[in-house]
């Protein structure tokens, strides 16, 4: 699994810090920053709370 | 039943939750047709998935559609106004704002929010039981708490408050409560002018650093006049039913008050049960297009249900039981797309430290008053209580 994050769609909301904190950050403008593209099992729950709650579709999962 | 028929049908609660006829317009088979408070008519939306679709589409469905305010100054009531806003202007707004709300910068105004919090707890505590919670703490804290963020001097403060108070109390006549929302603007006036010639380590001190050239001084002043209207009364009103919720159910509020995990997940599952926020911006269709496979036409106005949305059962399991130990379920009480709350972290933060610490506080928190007799108001942009009578 792997997670795309669009940084010209997020409006910043923060969402996905708020649900997995040690996957997502924000840069200065609060613009979306992956710190891990490749999230392990036990991380999948948290990062799928995060993609449902991003409120911009900024972020997706892929499977690869 | 807390509704007359003069309110809006989305603005009417029974309780905590949307009036029945609103919960059951998610089975019916067209869009109902309501009125609104400004006398036209919209198409009511209460599904999860159709209120999402439509927050969710900037372009089909626009937040400019409304009729403009009257504004006796002839000012431009819309500047810096993102709610009033269809991107790219809404974009170009919102980028030089959402910097100032990243969960890193509010967590570093956790320490002042703790203050605040704790300041008026201490006064209750030394003025002693019974007290209203609503007047004591569910409305100072959140505007002292936008004070901070604006840099109103603490000499100002009083002022402020009470300002920010009369601005939403519904005891007072339309006329008075403009007058009050007039000078209110004319002290933002002041603020921003204060800020534009010494701009101090506050929000919009950063943000007249940072983006000075980029914002003309209405856009400032719509601008801090947007965070303490949308700010002070959706966290008071989440403060006050949340905590009222919580009375109502023991088990859930001393798992809250006693175990620390439990209060970030508590938080969301309040935020979807009391959705205090009845319906953002009516959106207007800018073309005729299908919401959920159902036809809408062009010029129409829609009203969001968020609480008809996140009580719908195809989104949560018993969604009309507050349930705080429940698996995080998405909802959309801070809306949904672009406009989604700028203050969410803000919001959350604040909530965060007040409950935990109002329960721990005061551990036999009580109502003071038979639950029957607690008054609701929900005729308002934002659904939440007269008064919590509580003793301890
Ligand atoms: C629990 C408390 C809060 C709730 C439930 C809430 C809810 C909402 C909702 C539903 C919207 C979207 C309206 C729409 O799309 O029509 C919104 C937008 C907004 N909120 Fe909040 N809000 C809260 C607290 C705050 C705070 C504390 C602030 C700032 C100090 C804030 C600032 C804003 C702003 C600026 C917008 C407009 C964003 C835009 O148009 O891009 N809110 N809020
Ligand atoms: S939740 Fe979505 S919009 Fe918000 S910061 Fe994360 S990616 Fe951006």
């Amino acid at each position: 699994m792997r997670i795309q994050a669009d940084r010209d769609v997020c409006i910043g909301a923060g969402n996905c810090v708020l649900a997995a904190e040690d996957v997502f950050d924000q840069d200065d403008d609060a613009v979306v920053e992956v710190l891990q593209d490749h999230p392990g099992p036990d991380q999948e729950s948290e990062v799928r709370n995060a993609v449902a709650q991003c409120p911009s579709g900024a972020l997706s999962l892929v499977d690869d | 039943m807390s509704t007359t028929p003069t309110i809006p049908r989305h603005m009417q609660r029974d309780r905590f939750a949307p009036v029945p006829e609103t919960q059951a317009a998610r089975d019916e088979d067209d869009f109902p047709t309501i009125r609104t408070s400004l006398g036209t008519t919209a198409r009511l939306i209460t599904r999860y998935a159709d209120v999402r679709e439509v927050l969710g589409d900037a372009e089909r469905f626009s937040n400019e559609g409304l009729p403009p305010l009257p504004t006796p100054d002839g000012e431009d009531r819309r500047a810096g106004n993102l709610l009033a806003t269809d991107p790219p202007e809404h974009t170009r707004l919102r980028r030089l704002l959402t910097g100032e709300f990243t969960v890193k910068r509010i967590r570093r105004l956790e320490p002042r929010i703790t203050e605040i919090v704790d300041e008026h707890l201490d006064a209750m505590e030394a003025a002693g039981p019974p007290a209203d919670l609503v007047s004591a703490f569910a409305l100072p804290v959140p505007s002292l708490v936008i004070c901070e963020l604006l840099g109103v001097p603490y000499a100002d403060r009083d002022d402020f408050q009470t300002r920010s108070t009369r601005q939403i109390d519904l005891s007072l006549s339309l006329e008075e409560r403009g007058r009050v929302a007039a000078e209110s603007r004319a002290y933002m006036g002041e603020l921003v002018d204060r800020a534009r010639s010494a701009p101090g380590d506050d929000m919009l001190g950063m943000l007249i650093r940072e983006h000075g050239d980029d914002l003309t001084r209405s856009e400032l002043i719509g601008i801090a006049s947007l965070l303490l209207i949308a700010g002070h009364e959706t966290t008071a009103n989440m403060l006050g039913l949340g905590t009222l919720a919580l009375l109502r159910a023991p088990d859930q509020l001393a798992h809250v008050r006693d175990e620390p995990d439990a209060v970030a997940p508590a938080i969301e599952e309040l935020l979807r049960f009391l959705s205090v926020v009845h319906s953002g911006i009516p959106r207007s269709v800018r073309h005729d297009t299908t919401v959920g496979g159902r036809p809408v036409a062009a010029g129409e106005l829609l009203v969001l249900s968020l609480p008809a949305a996140n009580r719908d059962p195809a989104a949560t399991d018993h969604p009309d039981d507050l349930d705080v130990t429940r698996a995080v379920a998405p909802h959309v009480a801070f809306g949904h797309g672009v406009h989604h709350c700028l203050g969410a972290p803000l919001a959350r933060a604040e909530m965060a430290v007040a409950f935990p610490a109002l329960l721990r506080r005061f551990p036999g928190l009580a109502l003071g008053i038979p639950f029957d007799e607690v008054e609701f108001r929900s005729a308002t942009v934002v659904h939440g209580l007269r008064a919590l009578p509580v003793t301890w």
